[in-house]
């Protein structure tokens, strides 16, 4: 800002000031508006992280598996005419090939975090009578627990798996009776079968998890789903969850594997993800332009009312440049003044919010967002929308006539 | 040394619609500096426009404008306005002070607009006018909290705050009450003969007329008598 720009400042102040309750009233409606977009964007940020999170808990960002079985009928003559229907292949089983080198090859990938072999496969949970269908996980649980947060999830016992031991969820626990120490049995379809203690109970805060995964060490797995010195899939945790389709694409190319991102096996979740960011973006640029309108509109009137100080002050040697600075920074002091308002407002409400919005258990209902880049973004965001709005106003005083408007 | 110089302005309003009209014909006209000059004339006779025009707030259609020597009508918008900020002061029949400020303030801002920020030198300038138009103890008031003939001197202060070689008076006592009236002509006499400002005054107040140095008459756009006035009046 040169130093002129100061003549401006304390001019546009004045006429703001004098003007108080015109000031006040349209730093309320710009601070209603800004309120409301910081609001918005708090709830719908939290309520994405929310499930982002909840989503993240249990399911790695990124799997390698196998790739895919396919059938491949012998004759592969294309010029002889074929009436035939293959038949898709059913998928057994299997470790994905030179798995140690596939491995390293991710760990070197950029954007990878963290990654973890695991053996998956299902089979039964036993106790006495009952008999539950579960998915059995092998881990290596140093390095599988920098991939998928079990450890903080654990409600009673531990997290040391020994060879015979094993972490089961809270509702299988419950629906087997068990609880940590006790014993139970794993079985596979294939009649291999083991005898493990309950070393460990997690609740993930989704039924299907906790009643499905029960954790078990990787080579206690390996030998139950016979899958010795195999493993079924790598888990991989990346930097930035959201640019895991990124990733994925590179390692698919890399490793010619079967590889999965979160992005594409929760394809609705982002679909209603993208479909309620738009609603919102849509809601904001309408408040946004209300709040314009409302800023321009007053500074119109503020014009015609100053029309004769204008003229004035451009009679006694005041540019059109600097006439037109004077409202541009009322428009941008309007705007600011107000994201200052609708910030607090905001702030004021989420509070309230988080306090009202609960769930039978007392827990809130939605984590919501309140990041300080948000509210500087809105004040950014606010002053500039303030500046834009005055830019048809203060060309209109810069080009004021002082003869026309000093006898107005 | 001519601190104004008219040749052969021409003004119209409304060039090429039906209404045009020309309201100055081709005026010729130098006040020398120091000169404390009256334009006298009837409604209509063009009077403001003409002050308008040496004022740079309009452009003559026809003629030449000099200020001190420069001529204005070559400049563009942005040259004459900082020629008007550093050559010419205003004084209105109305005072057209801004209400937002004080009246310290307010004959400060002509030196801040051109400055762009305060400082002491430019408070103490300020101070300093006021105090020759009598006001020191409503310098802090604001400038809608004071009575008219103080308004007034407030204007002329202001006018004077660049130092302008020229002040330009629009009926500035028109507003007033005679004694009111008086004391401002009073500070515009002594600020004249105090500095060698130069001052034209345009007054329908054959009083105020009578007590100025050169009386110039417009009639219908033209200048129809323009005389030095040997029996300049002096109050008191």
């Amino acid at each position: 800002m040169n130093r002129l720009a100061f003549f401006e400042l304390i001019v546009a102040f004045r006429f703001m000031r004098e003007g108080l309750m015109q000031t006040l009233l349209i730093i309320l409606g710009v601070g209603l508006g800004a309120g409301v977009i910081i609001f918005l964007s708090a709830v719908l940020g939290g309520l994405q992280d929310n499930v982002v999170r909840r989503t993240l808990n249990f399911q790695a960002p990124i799997v390698v598996l196998p790739p895919d079985q396919v059938a491949r009928p012998l004759r592969a003559d294309t010029d002889a005419e074929l009436a035939s229907q293959v038949q898709p292949r059913s998928q057994q089983l299997r470790s994905i090939d030179q798995w140690q080198k596939v491995r390293e090859l991710i760990a070197r990938t950029p954007g990878v975090t963290a990654l973890t072999p695991i053996v998956s496969g299902p089979g039964f949970a036993q106790r006495g009578d009952a008999t539950k269908a579960v998915a059995i996980t092998g881990i290596e649980p140093e390095t599988y627990f920098e991939v998928i947060s079990l450890r903080e999830k654990i409600i009673s016992g531990g997290v040391n798996l020994g060879p015979s031991d094993v972490i089961v969820g809270t509702d299988l626990a419950e629906q087997l009776g068990v609880a940590t120490g006790d014993k139970l049995r794993l079985a596979t379809a294939r009649g291999a079968g083991a005898t493990l203690t309950v070393a460990g109970i997690f609740d993930f805060g989704n039924k299907a998890v906790n009643e499905r995964n029960v954790y078990i060490p990787l080579r206690t797995a390996q030998s139950l789903l016979e899958l010795i010195g195999g493993v079924t899939a790598i888990d991989v945790r990346v930097e930035d969850p959201f640019a895991a389709e990124r990733v994925a694409a590179i390692l698919r190319a890399r490793t010619e594997l079967k590889v999965d991102s979160w992005i594409r096996t929760n394809e609705q979740f982002f679909v209603a993800m993208a479909a309620q960011t738009v609603t919102n973006t849509l809601i904001r640029i309408f408040v946004g332009l209300t709040v314009a309108l409302g800023i321009a509109s007053v500074l119109v009137v503020s014009v015609i009312q100053k029309s004769r100080e204008i003229g004035i002050l451009r009679a006694m040697g005041t540019s059109r440049g600097q006439v037109l600075r004077v409202f541009l920074i009322q428009g941008g002091l309007v705007g600011l003044a107000g994201s200052v308002l609708g910030a607090l407002l905001a702030f004021a409400f989420l509070v309230v919010w988080r306090g009202v919005a609960k769930n039978p258990d007392g827990t809130p209902m939605f984590i919501i967002n309140m990041e300080p880049s948000l509210f500087a973004i809105a004040a950014i965001g606010a002053t500039l929308v303030g500046i834009l709005s005055a830019m048809a106003p203060a060309r209109r005083a810069s080009r004021l006539d002082p003869v026309v408007a000093i006898r107005s | 040394m001519e601190t104004l110089r008219l040749d052969s302005v021409h003004k119209s309003y409304g060039i090429g619609t039906p209404v045009e009209a020309e309201v100055l014909h081709g005026v010729n006209l130098v006040i020398e500096r120091g000169e404390f000059a009256a334009l006298i004339g009837p409604s209509g006779s063009g009077k403001s426009t003409l002050l308008n025009v040496i004022g740079l707030l309009d452009q003559p259609t026809l003629g030449r404008v000099f200020i001190e020597g420069q001529e204005a009508s070559v400049l563009g918008d942005a040259e004459l306005t900082r020629l008007r900020g550093r050559a010419l002061g205003f004084v209105f029949q109305h005072h057209y002070l801004l209400p937002e400020f004080t009246a310290l303030e307010n004959v400060m801002m002509p030196i801040l607009a051109a400055r762009g920020r305060p400082d002491a030198e430019m408070r103490a300038t300020a101070a300093a006018l006021l105090e020759r138009v009598g006001l020191t103890q409503w310098r802090d008031s604001k400038a809608n909290r004071i009575s008219g003939g103080q308004q007034q001197r407030v204007a002329i202060a202001r006018a004077l705050a660049m130092q302008p070689a020229l002040v330009l008076a629009d009926e500035p006592t028109g507003n007033l009450d005679t004694k009111a009236a008086d004391s401002v002509f009073d500070v515009l006499r002594e600020i004249n003969e105090a500095s060698d400002t130069t001052f034209l005054i345009v007054t329908h107040d054959p009083r105020l007329a009578r007590r100025c140095d050169r009386i110039i008459e417009l009639v219908d756009g033209r200048i129809v008598s323009d005389r030095a006035n040997a029996e300049v009046v002096r109050q008191g």
